[in-house]
């Protein structure tokens, strides 16, 4: 029998039995949503339960970085320390963020051991080439320009599932398919098209639409 | 059995999400987010856009008196705010309020204090009429 230390408790699964402790089920996907405005949080927390994701939403890098046991303080393990074994299947940022910015978030999971090998997705809602590019490079999986729309939460569900399979690929595949995805965007077409045509964009929104990517994003919804 | 009367107030309401779609008051974001809307989130969007609400009416409040600052210099805070509104706007398909965050935005970028009084002129107006519109659009359901 193990000593009755509270430091021991969480990390093995046979004391997660053994206290009584429901497993976490291996079926549900749980993804960890990070994102500083109140109404986006809303927004992605319903898009992932509408699939069927468990979610966790968070409003500061710092706060999901407490969740995964990452904040240098509890590098060494505590009796607070609780979260070890969390089980994360995806990690959604935004990019924007007061304080520690997706960028930031996402190094510092690359940097640790435990969740390096966790999918992170970056939101944002400026489409601009090189920071989507820094993202894929420091290692996001994908990345999202807001506003999120039910397509682009079911591609992410698509490839969560796909672990081994991801698993097989190189980096440069993977940057490959990554960068082909968010050109394919376009290709996904919504659920069921809007009855209302939309009101022409005044000019003043042309810099924004400028992007290839944003382009084929409106040619898609017109 | 819905009643005539029910049915009335459908089409109402359909008229009046038709007119917001065609005076670009809202776009397909708001459509997106009311096909999330089902039995088991019967109040989503409204949901949605109660916190929108919230958050904006706070977002103003902090641009007009920054703007009324006697000694005014801070554009850079401004700035923020408007990103935060942009970007709120723009998740729940607020498509005028937002362009006019954006417009605003440009103003502050360019340290132009008259045109940043202008613009927050235009988006206090864009957002009542908003809230009042969206407003109309519950009472209906």
């Amino acid at each position: 029998m193990d000593s009755n230390s509270v430091v021991s408790w969480p990390r093995m699964p046979e004391n997660i039995n053994g206290f009584g402790l429901k497993q976490n089920q291996s079926e549900e996907v749980h993804v960890l949503a990070v994102d500083d405005s109140t109404v986006d949080r809303k927004v992605i927390e319903h898009l992932l339960k509408v699939l069927a994701c468990k979610v966790t939403a968070v409003d500061s890098g710092l706060r999901a970085l407490q969740l995964l046991g990452l904040l240098d303080e509890q590098k060494i393990p505590s009796e607070t320390n609780g979260f070890v074994g969390l089980k994360v299947d995806l990690i959604i940022t935004d990019y924007c963020m007061p304080g520690m910015t997706g960028y930031e978030l996402l190094k510092r999971i690359k940097e640790s051991s435990t969740f390096k090998e966790t999918p992170v997705v970056i939101m944002s809602s400026e489409n601009v080439l090189p920071r989507i590019d820094r993202c894929l490079e420091e290692g996001a999986e994908d990345f999202i320009v807001k506003p999120v729309k039910l397509s682009d939460v079911k591609r992410l569900k698509d490839y969560m599932t796909t672990k081994e399979v991801r698993g097989e690929l190189s980096q440069e595949e993977r940057e490959g398919i990554n960068k082909r995805k968010l050109l394919d965007t376009s290709d996904v077409s919504p659920s069921s098209p809007p009855s209302i045509s939309s009101s022409p964009l005044p000019s003043s929104l042309s810099s924004v639409i400028d992007s290839p990517i944003r382009r084929l994003k409106m040619t898609n919804t017109d | 059995m819905l009643g005539l009367g029910a049915d009335l107030l459908w089409a109402d309401m359909n008229r009046l999400l038709a007119f917001l779609f065609h005076q670009g008051v809202l776009d397909e974001q708001f459509l997106q987010l009311q096909q999330l809307q089902d039995e088991t989130s019967p109040n989503f969007v409204s949901e949605v856009v109660n916190i929108y609400f919230h958050e904006s009416e706070k977002l103003l409040r902090n641009l007009r008196a920054l703007l009324m600052e006697k000694e005014f210099s801070d554009y850079k805070k401004m700035g923020i705010h408007l990103n935060q509104f942009v970007g709120s706007s723009s998740s729940i398909g607020a498509k005028r309020v937002r362009n006019v965050c954006v417009a605003f935005r440009a103003a502050t970028e360019q340290n132009n204090r008259a045109g940043c009084l202008r613009a927050l002129e235009m988006l206090e107006h864009e957002y009542c009429y908003l809230k009042n519109k969206l407003h109309e659009l519950f009472q209906v359901k």
